[in-house]
C-alpha cells in the first residue's frame, strides 16, 4: 500500500487526563511540500506534531491515524518511531538554546546525530558535521567545531539546530516557531535560509507560527486553527486574499500595519475558551461577528468550496460581496 | 525656579552613560561594556516616544535609567525640569508614583499569593493616596478602566489569562495616576488578537489620562501604532530618530532601513528585501567608528575609522550616519 504522500494524519485527537484538546485533525502532507499552521495559542498547533511523532507525555491519550509513507506510526513501538523520528522527519523549536545539551561541544551534537541516523565514524562523520554546518551558514564552521552552545549567538544556535535536524536528511522538517524567539535581522535570515534548504534538499515543511507574514513567505499552503480543530486550510493566495473564517480575518485585521494611515486596531472580542470547558457549537461562536444563532448549537463541519479551499463555517466572510453591498447602500442612499 | 509647564519636557535625559563590567570566565579580566552610551532624549507630556532595538542594544537598561532605577555613570535625568533624586531616597519614592514601569512577562511582575485586587491597591497604600475604607472604590473603578470586571478582584494571578493578568499589571501601574508610563515589551508575550486588545487600551488610556509614555519594543509594527516618535537604537546609541510616520515609511539610516525590511509582512514575498548579514555585535567588543558597519552594504572607509553624530537631517528628524546629506551640525545636547 503505497501512497504518494509523505505523511497522512486522519483523525488525529489527543486529550490530557480526560480533556480533548485535539478534536480530529486531518492533514496530508505531499512530497516536497511547505505547509504552515497558523493559530493563537493553546490552539493545538504543537500539540498535533508532538502527538504524531509521540513526544507527548505518558498522561496523553492519543488516537487516530499518522502514517509516513502509508505505514502507521501511531502506537508503534519505540523502534519503528525511532527509525522515523529525527530520520524521516525532524522537528526545531522555538528556544534552540534549550534545545542544545549546555555541556557538549557542538561538533560533538551534530556528530552524534550522523552516528545515530546515518551510521557515519570518525573523520566522515567530521567531514559530514562540518559540510551541515556550512550549509546553514556558520562561519568558520572547521574553529567553531569545538565550541560549546553557549559561545554561539541566539541565531547560530538555531542554525545549528537546523544543521542537527538536516543530519539524517529527512523528507519532513517540522519547524514550531522557529523565528519567534529571535531578533527581527536574524528572523529574516532563518526564513531566508529555510526557503533555500527547502530548494536545495527538497524537503517537505511543517512551518508552526503565530506570524501570519512568516507563514506566507516560507509556505504555499496554510491551515488555520483554533480551538483543537482546522477551521479553514487552502493556498496562500486564497486565504490571505480573501480569508473566508471569520478567524482567519480576525488574525489578519488585528495585525498593526506599517504603512498606511494609523488606524485603531481591530482585536478579536474575548479570548481562547479553555478545552475544558468548550462552548456548543463552533468554539468561535462567542467571539464572532458573524454568528447566527445556528452556530451556537450546531457545529460546522470542514468542507471543501469552490475555490478548493476547506471551510468550516455556516457564515463565511465574503470580502468582494460585502464590499458590493456596502458599496450597493451608499449608492442607495446617495441616489435618495 | 521654573515652574513645569506643558511645552516644558516631562522628562529629559542628557548623555546618559551606563556601563556594566562584564567578566572573560569565571577568573577572568572584567571588561566594561557600554550598555547606553551618551543618550539624550526629552518626551513631552501626554507624548509617546517609541524605543526599538535589537536585544542587546540597551533599550532595556535606557527605560530603567529613565526611572533612575538604574543610576547613570555619566549624563543626568530631569523629571518636570527638576534633576532624578537618587535611587532609593525618599525623594525618589515620593517621584516613582508619578512614574511607573510596565514589563513583558506579567506572571513575574505579579505575586501570586496575593490577590489581584490586594496587588492593584498595593501602591495606593504604599504612597497614602487613598484612605483604606475607599480603597475597594478605587480598585473597582481602575479594573473597570482596563477591561477587567470588578467581580475578577479576589481572583489569584495564575487564574487569570495572559491578557489578563497585563491589564492588571497595568491596573497597577496607573493607580497611582502616573505622568510617565515605560512599557518594556508590555504586549510581546501576547496573541496578536489579545495585543490588539491591550494596545488599543493603553492608547485609551493614554488619551484620557495625558499620560507620556516611553515605549520600548522590538516589534515595529505595534511601535508604529503607538508612538508619536521613534527612536532607533543599535548598540547603546540613537541612530536614528523622527516621528513615527516617516521613520518606518521612509527610513534614512540604513540599520533603520533594514529593520523595516525584516519585517515579514502577509502576502510580501521575502526576495528583494534587505536582509542583514551578520549578527548585532558583542557590546564587549564594539567595533570601531559607526558601530554598525560591519554589517552595513553601504560603508566606507569613513565609517571604520570615525564615530558619526547625531546630525539633524531634515526637519524633526536626527540620524547618525556620514552618509547621509544634511546639516553638518552636530545636534545640541
Amino acid at each position: 500500500m503505497f501512497s504518494n504522500n509523505l505523511v497522512e494524519l486522519r483523525d488525529l485527537k489527543v486529550a490530557f487526563d480526560g480533556i480533548q484538546v485535539l478534536h480530529g485533525i486531518d492533514l496530508t502532507v505531499g512530497r516536497g511540500e511547505a505547509i504552515g499552521l497558523v493559530g493563537e495559542s493553546g490552539c493545538g498547533k504543537s500539540v498535533t506534531w508532538l502527538a504524531a511523532l509521540g513526544l507527548l507525555p505518558g498522561k496523553a491519550t492519543v488516537a487516530g491515524s499518522v502514517r509516513v509513507d502509508g505505514q502507521e506510526i501511531l502506537g508503534t513501538p519505540r523502534s519503528v518511531l525511532e527509525s522515523v523520528r529525527g530520520k524521516r522527519i525532524a522537528m526545531i523549536f522555538q528556544d534552540p538554546s534549550s534545545s542544545l545539551n549546555p555541556v557538549l561541544k557542538i561538533g560533538r551534537q551534530i556528530t552524534e546525530a550522523l552516528v545515530l541516523h546515518r551510521a557515519l565514524t570518525g573523520q566522515a562523520a567530521k567531514a559530514e558535521a562540518l559540510r551541515l554546518m556550512d550549509m546553514v551558514g556558520i562561519p568558520d564552521a572547521r574553529r567553531r567545531f569545538d565550541l560549546f552552545p553557549h559561545e554561539f549567538s541566539g541565531g547560530q544556535c538555531q542554525r545549528l539546530m537546523i544543521a542537527m535536524a538536516l543530519a539524517g536528511e529527512p523528507d519532513l522538517l517540522v519547524a514550531d516557531e522557529p523565528t519567534t524567539a529571535l531578533d527581527a535581522t536574524i528572523q529574516a535570515q532563518i526564513l531566508d535560509l529555510l526557503i533555500e534548504l527547502r530548494a536545495e534538499t527538497g524537503m517537505a515543511t511543517i512551518f508552526i507560527s503565530h506570524d501570519l507574514g512568516a507563514v506566507s513567505q516560507v509556505c504555499e499552503r496554510a491551515c488555520v486553527m483554533y480551538a483543537g480543530r482546522i477551521v479553514e486550510q487552502g493556498t496562500i493566495e486564497a486565504l490571505f486574499d480573501n480569508p473566508r473564517h471569520p478567524y482567519t480575518r480576525g488574525l489578519f485585521d488585528a495585525i498593526p500595519r506599517l504603512d498606511g494611515p494609523r488606524e485603531r486596531l481591530i482585536p478579536i472580542p474575548g479570548t481562547v475558551p479553555h478545552p475544558r470547558d468548550l462552548p456548543e457549537g463552533c468554539a468561535f461562536s462567542p467571539r464572532c461577528s458573524h454568528a447566527a444563532i445556528d452556530c451556537r448549537s450546531r457545529r460546522p463541519a470542514l468542507s471543501p468550496m469552490d475555490d478548493g479551499r476547506l471551510l468550516s463555517c455556516f457564515h463565511p466572510v465574503n470580502q468582494t460581496s460585502d464590499l458590493a453591498t456596502v458599496a450597493a447602500s451608499r449608492v442607495a442612499e446617495a441616489v435618495s | 525656579m521654573i515652574s513645569h509647564s506643558a511645552n516644558a519636557p516631562l522628562i529629559e535625559a542628557r548623555d546618559l552613560v551606563r556601563t556594566y563590567e562584564v567578566r572573560q570566565g569565571m577568573f577572568g579580566k572584567a571588561t566594561p561594556v557600554r550598555a547606553v552610551d551618551g543618550i539624550n532624549l526629552t518626551v513631552m507630556p501626554g507624548e509617546t516616544l517609541g524605543v526599538v532595538g535589537e536585544s542587546g542594544s540597551g533599550k532595556s537598561t535606557l527605560g530603567r535609567m529613565l526611572l533612575g532605577i538604574d543610576p547613570p555613570q555619566g549624563g543626568e535625568t530631569f523629571f518636570e525640569g527638576k534633576p532624578m533624586p537618587k535611587l532609593g531616597t525618599p525623594e525618589w519614592r515620593a517621584l516613582r508614583a508619578r512614574m511607573q514601569l510596565v514589563y513583558q512577562d506579567p506572571l513575574a511582575a505579579l505575586d501570586r499569593r496575593l490577590t489581584i485586587a490586594e496587588q492593584i491597591g498595593e501602591p495606593l497604600a504604599i504612597h497614602k493616596l487613598v484612605p483604606k475604607e475607599h480603597r475597594a472604590t478605587r480598585v473597582a473603578e481602575l479594573m473597570t478602566a482596563v477591561g477587567l470586571r470588578p467581580d475578577q478582584a479576589d481572583r489569584y494571578p495564575h487564574e487569570l489569562s495572559g491578557g489578563q493578568r497585563q491589564r492588571v499589571v497595568i491596573a497597577r501601574a496607573l493607580a497611582s495616576c502616573p505622568k510617565l508610563l515605560v512599557c518594556d515589551e508590555p504586549v510581546s508575550a501576547l496573541d496578536v488578537s489579545i495585543q490588539a486588545q491591550v494596545v488599543n487600551m493603553l492608547r485609551d488610556l493614554q488619551e484620557k489620562n495625558g499620560i507620556a509614555m516611553v515605549f520600548i519594543s522590538h516589534d515595529l509594527k505595534v511601535v508604529r501604532n503607538m508612538a508619536d516618535r521613534v527612536a532607533v537604537m543599535y548598540l547603546g546609541r540613537i541612530v536614528e530618530e523622527a516621528s513615527s510616520d516617516v521613520i518606518f515609511s521612509a527610513p534614512l539610516h540604513p540599520y533603520t532601513k533594514a529593520l523595516v525590511s525584516s519585517v515579514p509582512v502577509p502576502g510580501k514575498p521575502l526576495k528583494g528585501r534587505v536582509i542583514l548579514q551578520g549578527e548585532p555585535p558583542n557590546p564587549a567588543n564594539r567595533p570601531s567608528g559607526c558601530a554598525f558597519h560591519p554589517r552595513c552594504p553601504l560603508a566606507t572607509d569613513i565609517c571604520r575609522t570615525s564615530v558619526p553624530q547625531l546630525r539633524q537631517v531634515a526637519d524633526g528628524r536626527t540620524a547618525a550616519c556620514h552618509l547621509m546629506v544634511g546639516a553638518d551640525q552636530p545636534v545640541a545636547a
